[in-house]
C-alpha cells in the first residue's frame, strides 16, 4: 500500500521577493510540522533517499560580452545578481543558470575571452554549487566544442538532497532540438527513478510550441515531455525567451526566467521579436527577478532590482556611450 | 552527375503536401523530372547571414511549387512550423522544397539552424494567396 501524496507537499517551489533570479525553496513543509516527517518518511522509502530541506536559485541569459542599446550595462545585471546571492540570509545550495552564459562572438579568441569573464563573474558566487547548461550563443555555432573545454558537458544528471537534477542541451546541433540520443540518455537515466521522485530539468529553451516563429520551441521537445509524464513531480526551469512564463503539461510544471541582458516583449501583443528598449531611468526593468510562489495556483512576481548599487559610481550618460551597435539576439 | 544526398518526405496532411529533396549544385534536372507532371513554380530563394533573399515569397493555394534554396555562407534553417516545412540549406547544395499549399495566410518563415550572432531575426515572408 502506499501512501498518495500530495505533489506540492514534497516539491514546493517558493519564491523571495529580494533575489535576483528565481530562488526556489525545496521541500520547505518538511521543516515544520508533523506532516512533514511522514512525507519525508514515505519518500526515503519510495526513492531510496530522504530528502532534505534546501534552496537553489535559477539566473539565466547572461549574454557576457553584449554591447548594444538595449543594455548598456554589459554585465551589470548579472554581477548584482551574483551581490544578491550572496547575501541572502539562507544561503542556496545551488545556481543553476540556464544558458546564453555569453554572448556569442564571431571570433573564437573573443568567445573564449567572454566564457573566461563569465566563470570570473559567476565564480564569486560563494558557498553554492553553479550548474550550467548552454544557450544557444554559447554551443550552437561550434557544435558545443568550446562549451565543453571551458565549462564541461552540455547536458548531465545529478542528485542533490533527494531531488534529481537534469541539465539538458536543446542547442548545440545548432537546430532547436534535443538529438535521438540525447533523449535515449535520459530515458535511461530516468529508468532507475520511482514516478514519484521529484524531478527537476533545467534547460535553454522552452520545450513546447511558446511562439515557434520567434524559435521559442524545441522540435523535439514533446518526446522530452512525454518521457518525463509519468512522473508526479517535474518542474522544468528554461531560459532564452527572456521573460517571465509559466505551463503546464500535465504535472510538468514549465517555468522560464527572465534575463540579465535585456527583456523580450509579449509576442501575444507585439509582431516584432525586438528587445524592450533601455530605460535609463529603470535599467534593470524586467530583468533577472523572478519570484515563483507554488502551493494552490502558482503566483509570478514581477521584482525590479534597485537602481541604487549603480548611481553614483558611473555616471548613466557615461555609460550609455558605447561602442558599435551589436547584433541582437536572443 | 547528380546525385541525391537526401529524401525526405514530411508530414503530408490534408492541408498540403511538401517534399523535401537535397542534391548537388547543378542538380537542378532531377527536380524537373520529379515535378514535369505538376508544371510547379520553380522559386529561387538564397540565404546568408543574416537574410533571405527575397525576404518575400508569394505562392497560390493548391498550385504546386518547388522553392529551390541555397546558401552562400553556411548552414541555414528554414522553418514554416504551420505549414511543416522544415529544412536544413546547406552551403554547396541545392535543397528543393515541393509544395502544394492547401491553406490561404501569411507565413513567417525562419532560420532555426544557428548562424551567428544576427540568427535571431533572420527570416521571411510566405504568403499564400487563396
Ligand atoms: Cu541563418
Amino acid at each position: 500500500m502506499k501512501t498518495r501524496l500530495d505533489r506540492r507537499r514534497f516539491l514546493r517551489i517558493a519564491g523571495t521577493s529580494f533575489s535576483i533570479g528565481a530562488l526556489f525553496s525545496v521541500f520547505a513543509p518538511l521543516a515544520r510540522g508533523a506532516g512533514g516527517e511522514i512525507v519525508a518518511r514515505t519518500l526515503s522509502d519510495l526513492n531510496g533517499e530522504a530528502p532534505a530541506p534546501f534552496s537553489f536559485v535559477q539566473l539565466s541569459d547572461t549574454h557576457v560580452g553584449f554591447n548594444g542599446p538595449p543594455d548598456p550595462l554589459g554585465t551589470a545585471a548579472f554581477e548584482a545578481a551574483v551581490a544578491t546571492i550572496n547575501k541572502l540570509r539562507s544561503r542556496p545550495d545551488l545556481v543553476l543558470i540556464t544558458g546564453d552564459l555569453t554572448h556569442d562572438a564571431d571570433s573564437p579568441d573573443e568567445h573564449a575571452r567572454r566564457f573566461r569573464l563569465f566563470k570570473e563573474i559567476a565564480g564569486k558566487i560563494g558557498g553554492a554549487s553553479v550548474k550550467v547548461v548552454p544557450g544557444e550563443n554559447d554551443a550552437a555555432l561550434d557544435g558545443g566544442g568550446m562549451f565543453r573545454e571551458l565549462m564541461g558537458p552540455t547536458y548531465y544528471s545529478f542528485d542533490h538532497r533527494g531531488v534529481h537534477f537534469l541539465a539538458l542541451d536543446n542547442v548545440s546541433s545548432g537546430k532547436p532540438a534535443v538529438g535521438s540520443e540525447q533523449l535515449a540518455w535520459m530515458k535511461s537515466d530516468l529508468a532507475r527513478f520511482p514516478h514519484t521522485a521529484p524531478i527537476v530539468v533545467f534547460t535553454h529553451r522552452p520545450l513546447f510550441d511558446l511562439k515557434p516563429e520567434w524559435e521559442w520551441f524545441t522540435s523535439d521537445g514533446d518526446e522530452v515531455l512525454n518521457a518525463l509524464a509519468p512522473f508526479e513531480n517535474v518542474t522544468i526551469l528554461y531560459g532564452h525567451i527572456h521573460r517571465e512564463n509559466f505551463h503546464q503539461r500535465g504535472n510538468t510544471r514549465l517555468y522560464a526566467a527572465r534575463s540579465l541582458i535585456f527583456a523580450f516583449p509579449d509576442p501575444a501583443t507585439t509582431a516584432a521579436k525586438k528587445p524592450v528598449p533601455f530605460d535609463r531611468e529603470r535599467p534593470f526593468r524586467n530583468l533577472g527577478i523572478r519570484v515563483v510562489k507554488a502551493g494552490g495556483e502558482p503566483v509570478i512576481e514581477d521584482v525590479e532590482l534597485a537602481m541604487n548599487e549603480y548611481s553614483g559610481t558611473v555616471g548613466m550618460d557615461q555609460m550609455l556611450k558605447h561602442g558599435k551597435e551589436d547584433s541582437i539576439d536572443e | 552527375m547528380n546525385i541525391t544526398s537526401k529524401i525526405r518526405v514530411r508530414a503530408v496532411s490534408s492541408a498540403l503536401a511538401v517534399v523535401i529533396v537535397t542534391g548537388t549544385p547543378g542538380g537542378h534536372r532531377w527536380g524537373q523530372a520529379a515535378y514535369a507532371a505538376g508544371q510547379p513554380t520553380i522559386v529561387e530563394i538564397k540565404a546568408k547571414k543574416y537574410e533571405f533573399s527575397p525576404n518575400e515569397i508569394t505562392l497560390k493555394k493548391g498550385e504546386p511549387a518547388v522553392l529551390r534554396l541555397t546558401s552562400e555562407d553556411r548552414t541555414h534553417g528554414f522553418l514554416v512550423k504551420p505549414l511543416n516545412i522544415d529544412a536544413d540549406i546547406k552551403p554547396g547544395q541545392v535543397t528543393e522544397i515541393a509544395v502544394t499549399p492547401g491553406l490561404a495566410g501569411e507565413y513567417i518563415v525562419i532560420c532555426d539552424h544557428y548562424c551567428g550572432t544576427g540568427h535571431g531575426n533572420m527570416k521571411m515572408k510566405l504568403t499564400v494567396l487563396p
